[in-house]
């Protein structure tokens, strides 16, 4: 009981009651605005200084190789290049995410498996750069025999490595957001852990370890600097080498295209740089569209 | 028995020669100086109990008190909890589970559990019942498995039109009564429910007492309940756990008395488990 006489006014709307909720959402729209107005900024830049390039001889540009004449140079090597590095990047994915479900599921929570997930934190945020130290001693110089040298194969497992911290994050951090509710579920009817984890564990967090293993991809796909140190050419010339030659052999990428046609001197350069550019974003967007196609699919079997 | 009344108190039939303790009925586990500890807490201590075949067995008492630690033990499900420590001996028809050549996931194959919150997999109706099936290795038609085990739940009619839909559509009760329908699927000797009817609306709540009426002649049953009522009504056996602090200040879990349910609820022998069921607990 309150004991005052109810007043009808009390329940109407006062003006300014919630400024603080106000303010802030004007905040978070500006936020939201200045996001969309700088990459909106960006893909202007791209498309406008591509221009030229796009709407004359794209295909070709596509198409060709890197030459001295900037009416036929092209960048097929990048594009080649950095596909190849896409794959094998992808292919050490399962090493994260399996490092990921050894951490989560496996070890004992100890001081050395803390210490294990600090260090993975910090390696995230070392400069790509020095990953391209790391590259040039392991893959470059100790496993030559291997790799060739400065082949596509050390920059690609360069890069490997670069973001093979962010899957293993990313990773732990899907499989960890797992209700144990599906774990006590599937124990209690007799899985095993294995079980569990293929079963239960897995496919409610493969979403997360999408969106983990796409960024990363991106972000192997746009970094220039460690492919620099690793000895990644602006461009090159090969003769009639097999596809096994080539891999052991010189290599470019589009980052390394675009550093390339940037430092040239002639101003019709820069049309190439961005045309490059844009070639770029729209590899990158493709994988993030398959990527949202698998999520969407996975979320519907799993009834969400 | 009838399955439909629920009055306040119970309405047991007369064990006419059952002198708890010299019974007929084969023991299914028996706990003898149970202690569970949690890191350097001890949790639940000292607890002596057998559970019979084929009847009912109520865990009531305070939160905290230990009955879901108990319970866990039955089927090993305190192995996944790390600091989680069982000294005493758990026996399952004479077989000592916690010895170290018994594999907890064959004990959960006979053992099956219900949780406190319904927690079907994000999977469709059918698959969640198969889950367990699949995993044991069971032979025989799947379709078959299902519509049996779902049958048994009294939920095959509410969702034979659509058994490909996700479980996480259902409401709380009929998820409960999947959970139970999963439980069955894998054809186990004895269901352990964690208070399953917390979540639940009266009406759901009366449904799964209901249920576990009618299965309780073919599954033995540990149930765990803060609901004094639902003991009263669906128990054959009581027991009264409580939790007094320790020297450390802890609390710890004590069973403090287990007879049968007609005799907890109208005649205990301790004043603790009376106060308990009357209410006046302090
Ligand atoms: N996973 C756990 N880790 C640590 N302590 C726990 C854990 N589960 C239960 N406990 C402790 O054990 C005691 C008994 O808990 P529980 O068995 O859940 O009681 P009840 O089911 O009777 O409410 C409580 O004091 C609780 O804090
Ligand atoms: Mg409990």
């Amino acid at each position: 009981m309150r004991g005052d006489v109810f007043d009808p006014g009390s329940l109407q709307k006062q003006p300014g009651a919630d400024r603080p909720g106000q303010v802030f959402f004007g905040l978070i729209s500006l936020a939201v605005l200045a996001a969309f107005v700088m990459v909106g900024a960006v893909l202007w830049d791209v498309v406008q200084g591509s221009w030229d390039i796009s709407t004359s001889r794209m295909w070709g540009f596509l198409t060709t190789s890197f030459v001295s004449n900037p009416d036929a140079a092209g960048v097929a090597q990048g594009i080649r290049g950095s596909l190849i590095i896409a794959g094998i990047v992808i292919l050490t994915f399962p090493i994260g995410i399996g490092a990921a479900i050894y951490l989560e599921e496996y070890a004992t929570d100890n001081w050395s498996t803390r210490l294990i997930q600090v260090t993975v934190r910090n390696l995230a945020g070392v400069p790509s750069i020095v990953y391209g130290l790391l590259g040039l001693a392991v893959f470059v110089q100790t496993l030559k025999g291997l790799t060739g040298g400065d082949s596509v194969i050390s920059g690609a497992l360069t890069l490997a490595i670069l973001v093979l911290p962010i899957v293993i994050i990313t990773s732990a951090e899907a499989i960890r957001a797992v209700p144990g509710s599906y774990r006590d579920g599937a124990y209690g009817l007799g899985a095993t852990q294995w079980e569990t984890i293929r079963t239960q564990v897995l496919p409610a967090a493969l979403p997360g370890i999408l969106t983990g293993t796409v960024l990363s991809i991106a972000r192997a796909l746009g970094e220039a600097a460690p492919l620099l140190v690793v000895g990644a050419a602006g461009f090159y010339t090969t003769g009639n080498n097999d596809f096994l030659e080539q891999m052991r052999g010189a290599f470019t990428a589009l980052p390394m295209n675009i550093a390339t046609f940037t430092k040239e001197p002639a101003a019709i350069w820069r049309g190439h740089a961005a045309a490059a550019s844009l070639v770029l974003l729209v590899l990158v967007f493709l994988i993030n569209l398959v990527a949202i196609i698998g999520r969407a699919r996975i979320a519907k079997r799993l009834g969400r | 028995m009838s399955v439909t009344e629920y009055e306040a108190l119970p309405d047991v039939p007369d064990f006419i020669e059952d002198d708890s303790g010299s019974s007929a009925a084969a023991s299914v586990f028996s706990l003898t100086d149970l202690n569970v500890y949690y890191a350097e807490n001890r949790a639940v201590a000292d607890v002596n109990l057998e559970v019979k075949e084929r009847e009912i067995t109520a865990f009531i008492g305070p939160s905290g008190c230990g009955k879901s630690t108990v319970l866990r033990c039955f089927n090993r499900m305190n192995d996944l909890i790390p600091i989680a420590r069982v000294e005493g001996s758990v026996r399952y028809h004479g077989v000592d589970l916690y010895a170290p050549e018994v594999d907890p996931v064959a004990v959960r194959r006979r053992i099956g559990m219900v949780f406190q919150k319904p927690n079907p997999f994000p999977k469709s109706i059918f698959d969640n019942v198969a889950y367990g099936p699949r995993v044991g290795g069971m032979k025989g038609n799947m379709e078959d498995i299902v519509e049996k085990s779902l049958r048994r739940a009294g939920l095959w009619d509410e969702v034979k039109d659509r058994l490909d839909e996700s479980a996480l559509g259902m409401s709380g009760g009929q998820q409960q009564r999947l959970c139970i329908a999963r439980a069955i699927a894998v054809n186990p000797d004895v269901l352990l429910m964690d208070e399953p009817c917390s979540a639940l609306d009266p009406i759901a709540t009366g449904r799964i007492e209901e249920l576990m009426k009618e299965i309780q002649n073919d599954y033995t049953i540990v149930i765990v309940t803060h609901n004094m009522q639902q003991a009263a009504r669906v128990s054959d056996r009581t027991a009264f756990f409580t939790a007094e602090l320790d020297e450390r200040g802890d609390r710890r879990g004590r069973l403090v008395e287990f007879d049968e349910t007609s005799t907890i609820f109208s005649n205990p022998a301790d004043e603790r488990t009376e106060a308990y069921v009357t209410g006046r607990f302090g």
